[in-house]
Order: structure tokens, then sequence, then C-alpha cells
């Protein structure tokens, strides 16, 4: 099997992670900021699943690691959800420049 | 036979009182006095069973009196050289102490019933009286003299909280602060001495203390003596400045303020604590360390002179002053010169007689004084008023008084038969032993104690004939029980063979009256009396006059010499000035200006970074990020290359 060598796939998760990463720092909607955390967990789960393939083709551990990522991320937007709902109830907005009460 | 355990009782049973007292008090109310007069009553009884104990069973081997270590347990270990123990050290001294302490005690407590009635505190007095009891016998019973030095400075306190009581006269607050604070400087002399004596003698306790430094072969006694600072042996250091300490206490000069000040407390308090009890306290110190004394001829010399001094210095004062608690207050400083005096020629002589004349002297002073205080106290109630120009002819409306009153003055005086006349002979003869001019200068102090006792006497109860309307009588039962007490304990205390029981090396000591030597005492007693008399029994100007014509030194002794404005003086002008004001600029710009300027740089650094915690959620982020890649950077390219 010679078609994609591993390179290419880091780099495909390299640029995933920072379009997640763009997406956290830019976007004020709280819902974006956490799909774009989706999408750098879905770019860690990527690199897993490739060393894994390329390195020790014999095992299958980063397999399971990114089925726990995948469990944990649901629960993490199942929470973050939440929270947003409380912040909507107590600010009527999900700007995250809204809520910016906890300074100094 | 006593057993061990009485002796604690001793102790224990008043502090027992003062945490009844103190805790519970309230709810006794007025039956607070009941429960310490119980307590003391209780207490007298074992002191009385330990001392009879003591001088008849227990105490003697073959006739000496030996000391009696009953009690002891270590309380702190330091170090297998240094610990401090706690227990009871029975020796002629402390049990005839106990039995004084206890007894005169005991008559304060009864005569409060009648004199403090009525007081709001009362169970906060009695509180008191049973702490200052506590401190007290516990004081003459230290085993050692860390242990003394506890309950010398519980002393202080108590005598502290007393004098005080009456918190709300400033006059009181400041005399009670004056006599801690003069007795607190004199402690640390105190102090002091304790750590040069102990620190030669690697030891606390008396016996050991005494043993290993007075035996000249021993390596400590070599050291102590060696040892000198400014050309001083360290021994002669550590015995003067436990006498200062002593001097403190005992009211000697020039550490004397506090005592007159002192009166502004209750004047039972005062019958107590400064007459018989607290500032016999310094003589009590120096007798218990004699044997070092003894040693060192320069200790003794300064013991001496700071008695005789003070003997004469205050009988001159007690001369010119209205106020009676105050003659009387001078009076004992008097009187305890004289103590000081003849311990200081304790080691000479036949056999010590000096040591046993000094505390066969606090014995009956005790007894007398007491009586005189107690007087003063039933006048007081009568009269409300301290100073003898309001008094006058009383002595109709308070025989009992009266009679008592005579019979301390007679006493004091040194008029045969009364007590005063046996131990103030033994003292005379010790004097006239030692320099005539010491004898001469005490016999003129007595003809002057005489002489300031009668005119005392004859102003209150004679002078002119008084009219009091409306008054409450001479006070109840238990007012005039102790003054009866008193009196014939001041009749009959000189008749006690003294020298049988307290004596220099435990050895029976024979005191003999010597007629044609009580001839010279006794008649300038008795001018003194005259002269008293002829001054002060009716109403007339000669006390004016004569007054007028002592002129300046008539004004310097009423003014008590000045030594209180030189105090002020050295206080406020000199110490303050030079010492408290340069230490408060020191602290308020140096050392309040460092913390100061910490505290504003911290301010300052913090207010300059708090940007960084905006409440931005996506700056947190940021900065988050930025801190992995960092990591990421050291890791790569610091640490990537070091092996592993």
């Amino acid at each position: 099997m010679n078609a994609v060598p591993l390179t290419h796939i880091i780099l495909l998760s390299t640029a995933l992670f920072f379009t997640g990463m763009y997406g956290l720092l830019t976007r004020r909607n709280m819902i974006t900021m956490l799909m774009s955390v989706e999408l750098i967990l879905n770019s860690v789960n990527i690199n897993f699943v490739a060393f894994n393939k390329y390195l020790y083709p014999k095992q299958l551990e980063g397999v399971f690691f990114t089925v726990f990522i995948i469990a944990i991320a649901a629960a993490e937007a199942a929470v973050a959800i939440a929270i947003i709902i409380n912040l909507y109830r107590t600010h009527q907005s999900i700007d995250v420049e809204d809520a910016s009460e906890l300074k100094y | 036979m006593p057993h061990p355990l009485h002796t604690a009782l001793v102790v224990l049973l008043p502090l027992a009182g003062f945490v009844l007292l103190g805790l519970f008090g309230k709810r006794f109310g007025s039956k607070a006095g009941l429960v310490g007069v119980l307590v003391l009553a209780l207490t007298t009884i074992f002191a009385s069973m330990t001392a009879g104990g003591y001088f008849f069973s227990n105490g003697t081997v073959s006739g000496v009196f030996r000391p009696l270590k009953d009690l002891s347990f270590t309380w702190l270990a330091f170090s297998p050289n240094i610990k401090i123990e706690i227990g009871t050290l029975l020796d002629p001294i402390s049990a005839m102490m106990i039995v004084v302490v206890s007894f005169v005690s005991l008559m304060v407590h009864l005569f409060s019933l009648g004199y403090m009635k009525g007081e709001e505190r009362l169970h906060a007095y009695y509180a008191y009286l049973s702490l200052f009891t506590f401190s007290m016998l516990g004081l003459v019973l230290s085993s050692n003299i860390f242990q003394i030095y506890m309950f010398w400075e519980l002393v202080g306190v108590s005598s502290y909280l007393l004098i005080g009581f009456y918190f709300q006269k400033p006059s009181a607050v400041a005399a009670a602060k004056k006599a801690f604070i003069v007795t607190r400087f004199a402690d640390l002399g105190f102090l002091i001495g304790i750590l040069v004596l102990s620190y030669y003698a690697e030891t606390l306790d008396f016996g050991t203390l005494i043993q290993r430094l007075t035996d000249t072969q021993s390596s400590y006694s070599v050291g102590i003596t060696a040892g000198s600072f400014m050309g001083i042996s360290a021994l002669t250091w550590g015995l003067v400045l436990v006498f200062a300490g002593g001097a403190g206490k005992s009211a000697m000069f020039p550490l004397h303020i506090w005592l007159p000040d002192a009166m502004e407390g209750p004047t039972p308090v005062s019958a107590l604590i400064h007459a018989a009890t607290m500032v016999v306290a310094g003589v009590f110190l120096v007798a218990r360390l004699f044997p070092l004394y003894a040693f060192n001829e320069v200790a003794l010399k300064v013991v001496t002179m700071t008695g005789l001094i003070s003997a004469m210095f205050a009988a001159v004062i007690a001369c010119t002053q209205t106020d009676i608690k105050r003659v009387l207050a001078y009076s004992t400083m008097s009187q305890i010169g004289y103590m000081m005096f003849a311990l200081g020629l304790g080691a000479k002589g036949e056999y010590g007689l000096g040591y046993t004349a000094s505390l066969f002297h606090l014995f009956t002073h005790a007894f007398f004084k007491s009586l005189l205080f107690l007087g003063a106290g039933a006048i007081i109630h009568l009269v409300h008023s301290n100073d003898m120009k309001d008094m006058g002819g009383l002595r109709k409306f308070m025989p009992i008084t009266h009679i008592s009153f005579l019979v301390a003055c007679l006493a004091i005086a040194g008029i045969p038969p009364f007590a005063g006349f046996f131990s103030k002979e033994e003292i005379l003869s010790t004097a006239y032993h030692d320099s005539f001019i010491f004898y001469l200068l005490l016999l003129l102090t007595s003809g002057l104690t005489a002489f300031y006792m009668f005119r005392l006497y004859f102003s209150i109860f004679w002078r002119r004939e008084a009219h009091l309307h409306g008054h409450h009588g001479e006070g109840t039962m238990t007012m005039k029980l102790p003054l009866i007490v008193l009196m014939l304990c001041a009749v009959l205390a000189g008749f006690v063979p003294f020298g049988h029981f307290v004596s220099y090396n435990g050895q029976p000591l024979e005191m003999h009256v010597d007629l044609l030597f009580s001839i010279a005492p006794v008649l300038i007693a008795l001018a003194g009396i005259g002269l008293a008399g002829w001054l002060y029994k009716s109403e007339n100007d000669r006390p004016h006059s004569l007054a007028t014509a002592m002129g300046g030194f008539y004004q310097a002794a009423y003014r008590k010499f000045y030594i209180d404005e030189l105090y002020l003086f050295v206080t406020k002008k000199i110490l303050f000035n030079l010492v408290g004001r340069p230490a408060a600029w020191i602290d308020r710009h140096i050392v309040n200006g460092a913390m100061n300027g910490l505290a504003s740089v911290t301010g300052s650094i913090s207010s300059a970074i708090k940007g960084l915690q905006s409440g931005k959620l996506q700056q947190y982020i940021l900065y988050f990020f930025a801190g992995i890649a960092l990591l990421t950077l050291l890791l790569i390219y610091r640490f990537a290359s070091m092996p592993v």
C-alpha cells in the first residue's frame, strides 16, 4: 500500500487544527467556537489514527484513543451547550464579548 | 505528723478559692465574702498544722532545724543540667511565713466582710485576695529560685489588681500602674541576678545553689568569684541584682516611690499587701539566700546601707504627711529598712543575731502594722476621709479601734511589753555590736517612729472634741473581731522565743533582753511620744510654728524630698526625649517607610499587569496557545539535543 504518504495526512491534520484555531480565536458566537473546538479535536484524532496506521500497524492503541476522544468530545459538547444556554438566559446573547464580567 | 500534702494544700486552697470566686463569683452574690473567709480559714488551719508539725516534730534532727523538701516534681527539663522543678521547701523561715501570711490574710478577709459591704464587685475583690494569698504562700514555699520568681511576678500582678480595684478613679489606676512598673523594673535586676547565679551554679534549686557556691573548693564557686564584670565579681553582681528585685518589692530607697501611691487601694488590701506580706518579700528573699549573702561582704554592705537609709529617710517623711495611710506607708518602709539593716549585719556578731532579729521584727511587725492599717480602715470607714485634718476626738466613737490602735502604736514605738519592743531591741543590739554610729542613727529613727506614730494617734483620737452626726457606729462585728485578735497578737507576739525557731544555722539561739541596754531606746521612744503629745494632744499652733521654724527642710520632707519629681524628670525629660522620641522617629519613618514602600511597589506592579486579566475568553485562549507554542519551541530547540 503506497498510496498516501504520512506527511500528507499530517499536513491535512495541521490544516484542520489551524482552521479550528482560527475559528476559536476570531468567531464571537459561542456555538461557532464550540464547532472550532470540535475541529481541533478531530485534527488530533486524525493524527492518532495516522500514526497508529503508519508506525505501529500491528497495534490498536491510537484507534482506541480516538474513540475515547470522540466520546469525551460528545460529553464536552453537552456541557458546553448547557453553559451556552445559561449564558443566553442571563445575558440574552451568546456573543463571547458580552460575557466579560470576570475580570480584575 | 503532718502529711506532705498538707503543705501543698496550703498553696492550693487559696488557688481553688480564686478559681471558684473568679469563675462563679457572681452566683454567690453577697455570700462571696463568706466563701473567701471559709477557704482562708481552712488554709490557715493547714498552714498552722504544717508549721506546727515542722517546728515541733519533723523539722529537727538532733535539735537542729533542717530544710524539708516534701514535694518536688520536674516541670520543665531543658537539659540534664538545667531543669525547672516545682516543689515545696519547708524550713524555719518559710514555716514562720506561711503562718503569718495566712493568718494576716484571714484577718483581712474577715475585716473586709464589713468594710467592703455593699460593694458591687465583692466577688472580684475576694477572688483577687485569694489570688494574692495563693501567690504569697507559693512564694514563701518555693523550692527553687525560678519558682520563686514566678510567684514573685504573680504577687506583683495580684497587687496591681488590688491597688487598682477602684478602677473608676484615675488616681487608683495611675497608682496601680506605678506600683507595677516600678516593681517590674526592679524585677529585671532580679531576673538577671537569677541568671547570673544559676549560670555559674548550674542549678536553680536553693539548697544545691547555696551549697555549690559557698563551698570555696568547688569549681562553681571558683568560677563565680573569678568571673567579673567592671571589676566586680560575678557573685557580687548576682547578689546585688537579686537584692535590687527584693528592694523593689520591699519599697527600699530609691525604689520606694510606688508604696505611698499604692494606698489608693482599699484599706484592708493595704493591711495585707503593704504591711505584712508582699513588702517583706524582699526581706524574705535575702533571708532565703542568706548563706550566699553572708559569703559576700559587698552585697551585705549594700543590704545594710539600703536598709539604714530607707529607715531614716522614710521616718523623716512620715513625720510630715497628713494622709493617715501615707504615714503608715512610710512607717512600713522605715520598719522594713530596719529589717534589711539587721539582715545585712546578720553574718556578724554572736551567732548571727541580726538574722534572727530581722525576721523577728518581720514577724512582730506583720501583726502590729496590719492592725494599724485595719484600724485606719475602720477610721476611714467612719469618717469617709483619709486626711487627719478631718479627724480628731474619735476615741469616744470607736473605743475598740482606739484601744487597739493605741496598742499597735505602743508596739511600733518599742514600749515594753508590746511586741515591737522585743524585736527592735534585738535590732538595736545588733547595730550596737557593729558600729556605734549605726546604733545612734537607728536610735534617732526609733525616736522619730514613736513621734510620728503618736502624732497620728493624737491627731485621730484626741486633739479636739468631735461631733459626728448620723454616723453608723464603729463597724460590724466582723470588723471588730480582727482588731481584737490582732491586738492580742501585738501584745503577745514579743514573748515568742523566736530565736529557738528561726536562726542563721538552724540551732536554737538564746535571745535575752538586757535591761540596762533597753533604757536608752525606751527613753527616746517616750521622748518622741511626749513631744507628739505636747504638739498634737490639744489644738494649738505649736505644730504650725515648728513647721515654719524648720522652713525648707520641712517643705522638702513634706514633698517627699522630691524623689517623685526626680523620677518624672528622668523618665519624661531624659528617657522620653533621648530614647523614646528617636525610637518613635525610627519606627515612624524607617520601619513604617520600608513596609509602606514594599506595599506600594507591590500595588503598582499589580496594577500594571492587571490588564492581563481582561475577562475576554479569547484573549485567554491566545495566551494559552502562545504558552504552549513557547514550551514546544523550548522542547524542540533547547532540550531535544540533550541526551536522555
